[in-house]
């Protein structure tokens, strides 16, 4: 009944590596969670509105001020890499 | 906003869609998620903190002044603004980004539903726009390598991410754009519009606006063919010559029997053409879904009617009123990209100047004048009042319309007001019927030959006698008023 989800190509858009047992295992726990999703689908909601945020705020706004930046050497000595000032990546394009 | 009338085929009968993607950065004092400052400065990664780095537990905080420019873009398309929308992630595997996810929209767009009028060549052409949402920008990828900074010849790349989170507000057009000089206009007076407004510099060489062209063929009536998208389009000749260049592939493509890629594609510059840079992603291959870091944006009635009212003139109704001036088609586009010219134009005429002459003056000597002086119109002397003044001795023949061009270099380099500047340079022109009378009955006498011919009905010598009165009279003669004289003169005696 769930949706048929491809979790191979799901694992694949997040970059992830999984075993043949993982993608069993990750599959079973997807499926599950649509399964709810379906369960509370199947809810009368006629006459709620609907809710696109836990919090019953909007906006949030900060005015258009600036704050310190900080010293470009205290997080670029984090890094694994950094050159003149930028972090340095491996090439991007194989 | 019907497009079924002027439908331009190209060679082999195939009609062009373009869509156009645009990209304008906020001229906001600091970012769109936190308070670094947005203006981009040189030195890499000064303007940084948790937020646009991305530590952990940074959290996002929308800035109000940009959803106020993005408000007033879509206002000023004539978009309906949503009461409500939404802030998603979408993730992508690219380290322009470090969040690994950019902060756009996706349902529920600040703005949608709008359109935007156009000039053409003189053509009125309407350009439906689909959206109008807020993001941010992304940092900047240096590719160090042999490849002269190409992405595929890199041996890495460094990341500066001064312009990561600066506030960025995309434009998206219906596939409405059916050739290269339709995109280009659009393109024209899309900027125009964002300029006019206030919120953008709008630079196209300095990236801070920017365009992605969405190019497709078909044979008129047929369903939309695989479009294209063709990125780095960094001036309006460059999108114009781009888009020009995407349709000629893809036909010859399509005409050899192969078939076009849906794939994002590379505007160079120097060679004049596109080239592959990957397969375009599906949309979902992004993975939209709404950022749980930032509340929905509300812009509630109050704020909408606010930004009606703060709407400026807009380039569409400017260039009606200097056309309703009388100003020619192509002198009211160089005053549109002109404000500063475009003012004077305004109180000129407000004052009574006419129109045409006006702006013939502004777009000719005097923009003239600036290029060679390499100045703005704001460093010279030239007010409206000597515009008003100027005209109205031109109209009243003080002086000949060539002597008015060099009163107006002269009034441009401070010499004064334009008629002390005639009177101290001898220019001032002779209209006093008496006066050339006087002359014409002289030169008459003088060329006896001349007057015979011309009484026989004989025309011709009357431009040489013509020429004999304003040489007598040093040039500073009325030509209208010299012919009227000798006209009544040969005829009448």
């Amino acid at each position: 009944m769930p949706v048929d989800i491809d979790i191979a190509k799901v694992a694949n858009l997040a970059r992830l590596a999984l075993s043949e047992e993982e993608l069993a295992a990750y599959g079973t726990q997807l499926e599950d969670i649509l399964e709810h999703a379906e369960r509370v689908q199947a809810l009368p909601t006629d006459g709620v509105e609907p809710t696109s945020h836990p919090l019953p705020m909007v906006n949030g706004f900060r005015p258009d001020e600036r704050t310190e930046s900080l010293e470009p050497e205290s997080f670029l000595s984090e890094a694994p890499d950094a050159e003149d000032g930028q972090f340095r990546v491996p090439r991007i394009l194989e | 906003m019907s497009i079924d009338s002027v439908t331009p085929l190209n060679a082999g009968g195939w009609e062009a869609v373009i869509g156009l993607e645009t990209h304008v950065e906020l001229s906001t004092a600091s970012k769109m998620f936190c308070g670094c400052r947005a203006d981009i400065p040189e030195e890499p990664n000064t303007a940084c903190c948790p937020v646009c780095l991305a530590l952990p537990g940074a959290l996002p905080v929308p800035n109000e002044q940009a959803i106020e420019g993005i408000v007033r873009i879509g206002t000023a398309l004539g978009c309906e603004i949503n009461e409500t929308s939404l802030f998603y992630r979408k993730n992508y595997f690219y380290p322009d980004l470090p969040k690994n996810y950019q902060i756009s929209q996706y349902t529920f767009p600040v703005a949608e539903h709008g359109a935007l009028e156009i000039d053409v060549e003189g053509e009125p052409f309407t350009v439906g726009i689909t959206r109008v949402h807020m993001e941010e920008d992304t940092g900047k990828s240096t590719h160090v390598g042999d490849g002269g900074g190409r992405i595929h010849d890199a041996s890495h790349t460094l990341l500066d991410f001064n312009r990561a989170g600066v506030p960025l507000v995309e434009i998206v057009t219906e596939p409405d754009i059916r050739t290269p000089e339709q995109a280009r206009a659009y393109g024209a007076e899309l900027q125009r519009v964002v300029l006019a407004l206030g919120v953008s510099d709008a630079k196209l060489e300095a990236g801070s606006m920017r365009f992605d062209a969405n190019v497709s063929v078909r044979r008129p009536g047929e369903e939309f063919g695989t479009r294209t998208e063709t990125k780095n389009v960094n001036s309006l000749r460059s999108l114009q010559r781009a888009v020009a260049f995407e349709i000629e592939r893809q036909i010859a493509v399509l005409e050899s029997g192969g078939t076009i890629v849906q794939e994002t594609r590379h505007w160079n510059e120097d060679t004049g053409k596109t080239s592959s840079m990957r397969t375009k992603e599906e949309s979902e291959d992004y993975r939209y879904f709404q950022d749980p870091d930032l509340l929905p944006l509300s812009v509630d009635e109050t704020w909408r009617l606010r930004a009606v009212e703060a709407l400026p003139e807009l380039p569409g109704a400017a260039r009606t009123r200097f056309r309703d001036a009388g100003v020619d088609p192509v002198n009211a586009e160089t005053l549109l990209d002109n404000p500063a010219l475009a003012a004077l134009f305004t109180d000129a005429v407000a004052a009574g100047a006419p129109g045409r002459l006006v702006a013939n003056w502004l777009t000719g000597e005097v923009i003239a004048q600036l290029r060679r002086d390499e100045v703005d119109v704001s460093d010279t002397s030239l007010s409206s009042s000597h515009l008003v003044e100027l005209a109205s001795m031109v109209d009243g023949g003080d002086l000949s319309s060539s002597a008015a061009k060099d009163v107006l270099t002269r009034a441009m380099a401070g010499e004064g007001t334009p008629r002390a500047i005639a009177e101290a340079n001898d220019l001032l022109q002779v209209s006093d019927t008496g006066a050339i009378e006087e002359v014409v009955e002289q030169v008459l006498v003088d060329n006896p030959d001349a007057l015979e011919k011309v009484r026989s009905g004989d025309m011709k010598p009357l431009g040489f006698l013509t020429g004999q009165v304003m040489r007598q009279m040093g040039g500073k003669a009325d030509p209208k008023v010299v012919q009227q004289v000798l006209r009544a003169k040969t005829q009448g005696e």
